[in-house]
């Protein structure tokens, strides 16, 4: 038997794909139109001619890939010794690393400036180092609710007491348990972490805006206020950017062990094997 | 002279004592096995073996050396787990391979072991698979080839069988004791299913409540069973309840009949004492010829089961079950006749009430 076609449903779908899709198309569209009467890409042009564009996105950039290695660092191993050791205290650690998610990064920049200002103990903002460590730490605790999450379910789908387990059957150090056995194994749900990371961090305003750091985010605000198609192309790039990290996530994801990270071209031989 | 050797190990989690006093001694290439139902502390003390649990007295000591207070990764241990735990990133190879590498062969060495394993376990075509492209059989194949590879002092394998359909896991338990002989390793099998334990292992030890209630060979688990739950989990008993007459003569009374024992099996026991009778299924025959002791019977079930068949008859005022060959020319009897059944005395084991 046939199922009738499921109008109610595909017209929600469609409506909310407008809904996404038209302000998006909108956004595009006007980012063509810098030349009057024309469509050209002036404007993506004009972005990448500037050199503060190029400065505050390397910065950026530098800072959120700091942010995934100090993250990951922290969490991989927690997540696991929570797991392995702890797990009664799962929920609490869970709880902590949604905190981020409650309490405003307002709340976070201010804490850091009075706690490491020019007058406390520990003046981490009278020098640019010190900001720097304070901006990527900040980051590291903003993505922590998804670098958290992400670990925790690729642990949660691997049986991480008996995988240890059987490792130190076999000798293996608790170091060596963890390098060799565990971490590949969460490898991928580190990626896609490291990918929420990027994008939450890349574009990120308040805490740079407030530690006074010349990243992409304050740029971002800067040009929105300065000039009309530019931001336009941003959005639209930055949007593309945010994507790329999804679908690289997805294939990170599913990726099976032994499998290439980039299928191999295999296409003439097989044809020659055919024969 | 033995090889693995357990010393009054006790175990308790927080106030819950989960083994209590356990005496075992494993000789050099002994097959033991772990017998008892769910919750009994088998687990446990095979984690204690490898040192994943602390024992909270006693002593361990493999190889004649003591091991209790040595962590997991120091003991050379094999273990096979019940679900499997192959390292989903490696191979077949690199799991095979990950104990050689850990204690620091030479790649050639490392690669001609895991060959010899996986031939030994017959999966050396297979060696670029990667776990999930396996089935359970052949990935409990390649954990059995992995925890051998690093030439272990013990093996320990908890349930390895467990999560296997029933025509694998009678071939992987051949295949087991088969390797295992072959190598001459220590081993101890933890498993819940007695046709497992008895059919495999030199020697089996019965647990129920943290104990060890006797640790012995198959035959002589089945046949003299020492305790009432021995007696009991392992194979299938009838109950006969009896009453002591002259303990000296060996004479009991069973209903109205006056039955004559072995003296010591009712040795120790005082007259008027009330005693059971326990007898496997296969020690009773139909007919009065079979034995000493004759009952009268009333067939009240039939249950063919191919080779054998199982008759459950009335007697004596309980329900006994006996197992008679299937034979062409001679059909079973009918349900509701009457007849008689027959055992020997020196069959019977006598149990407390
Ligand atoms: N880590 C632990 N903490 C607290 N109690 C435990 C722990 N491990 C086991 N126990 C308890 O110890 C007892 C024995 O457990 P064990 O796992 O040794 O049983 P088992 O004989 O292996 O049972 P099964 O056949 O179900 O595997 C159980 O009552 C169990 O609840
Ligand atoms: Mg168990």
């Amino acid at each position: 038997m046939k199922k009738p076609f499921p109008w109610l449903s595909t017209l929600i779908v469609v409506l909310a794909a407008l809904y996404f899709l038209v302000p998006l198309y909108a956004t595009f569209q006007f980012s063509l139109q810098m030349k009057r009467g024309e469509w050209s890409l002036a404007a993506y042009e004009s972005v990448f001619s500037s050199d503060v564009f190029l400065s505050t996105l390397a910065y950026s950039a530098v800072a959120s890939l700091a942010a995934i290695v100090v993250g990951a660092a922290l969490v991989a191993p927690t997540a696991y010794w929570v797991r392995l050791r702890l797990p009664k205290l799962r929920p609490v650690v869970e709880f902590v690393s949604l905190l981020p998610l409650i309490i405003p990064p307002v709340v976070l920049v201010f804490g850091h400036i009075r706690m490491f200002g020019s007058s406390s103990i520990l003046p981490l903002t009278t020098t640019d180092g010190g900001t720097n460590f304070l901006l990527v730490s900040g980051y590291v605790v903003l993505s922590l609710p998804y670098m958290y999450r992400a670990v925790d379910n690729g642990m949660a789908s691997i049986d991480i007491v008996t995988l240890t387990e059987a490792a130190e059957s076999l000798g293996a150090s608790r170091a060596r348990t963890i390098m060799e056995v565990i971490l590949p194994n969460v490898r991928s749900s580190i990626i896609s972490g490291a990918f929420l990371t990027f994008s939450i961090s890349l574009g990120e305003f308040v805490l740079a805006s407030l530690l006074n750091r010349p990243a992409f985010g304050p740029y971002l605000v800067q040009i929105g206020q300065d000039r009309a198609y530019e931001p336009a192309a941003l959005a639209v790039m930055t949007f593309a950017l945010t994507w790329a990290c999804m679908g690289l996530m997805q294939y990170f994801a599913t990726r099976k062990p032994g499998q290439r990270v980039f299928p191999r071209l295999t296409l003439a031989l097989s044809r020659n094997e055919a024969r | 002279m033995s090889f693995l050797k357990l010393s009054a190990v006790s175990k308790a989690f927080g106030a819950n004592v989960v083994v209590k006093s356990f005496d075992l001694s494993v000789r050099k290439g002994e097959f033991v096995s772990f017998l008892g139902p769910s919750g009994c502390g088998k687990t446990t003390v095979l984690r204690m073996v490898s040192g994943f649990e602390r024992p909270t007295s006693g002593a361990i000591e493999i190889g004649g050396r003591d091991v209790t207070h040595l962590p997991a990764n120091q003991r050379q241990i094999g273990m096979v787990f019940q679900s499997y735990a192959l390292f989903p990133n490696m191979s077949v190879f690199g799991n095979v391979a990950f104990g050689l590498k850990i204690a620091g062969a030479s790649k050639p060495e490392i690669a001609s072991r895991v060959k010899e394993m996986l031939d030994l376990i017959q999966l050396g075509h297979l060696a670029d698979r990667y776990p999930y492209q396996l089935s359970g059989g052949q990935q409990q194949r390649v954990a059995l080839a992995r925890a051998l590879a690093a030439r272990p002092q013990v093996l320990l394998l908890d349930e390895p069988l467990s999560a296997l359909d029933a025509k694998i896991r009678v071939s992987l338990r051949d295949d087991i004791r088969a390797i295992q002989r072959e190598l001459n390793i220590t081993t101890i099998f933890v498993t819940h299913d007695q046709e497992e334990a008895l059919t495999i292992s030199d020697r089996v030890v019965v647990m129920n409540g943290g104990i060890a209630e006797q640790c012995d060979t198959p035959h002589e688990i089945y046949n003299r069973p020492t305790t009432r739950f021995v007696a009991g989990f392992v194979g299938k008993l009838n109950n006969i309840p009896a009453i002591v007459v002259d303990p000296d003569a060996g004479t009991v009374r069973v209903e109205s009949d006056v039955v004559t024992l072995e003296p010591r099996a009712v040795a120790g026991r005082k007259a008027g004492d009330p005693i059971v009778l326990a007898l496997r299924p296969e020690a009773v025959s139909m007919g009065t010829r079979s034995g000493d002791v004759v009952l009268e019977a009333k067939v009240q079930e039939v249950y063919f089961l191919g080779s054998v068949i199982r008759l459950k008859v009335a007697a004596a005022g309980v329900s006994l079950s006996l197992d008679i060959f299937n034979r062409a020319d001679a059909p079973p009897p009918d349900v509701g006749s009457t007849t008689h059944v027959s055992f020997s005395s020196h069959a019977v084991i006598v149990l407390d009430s």
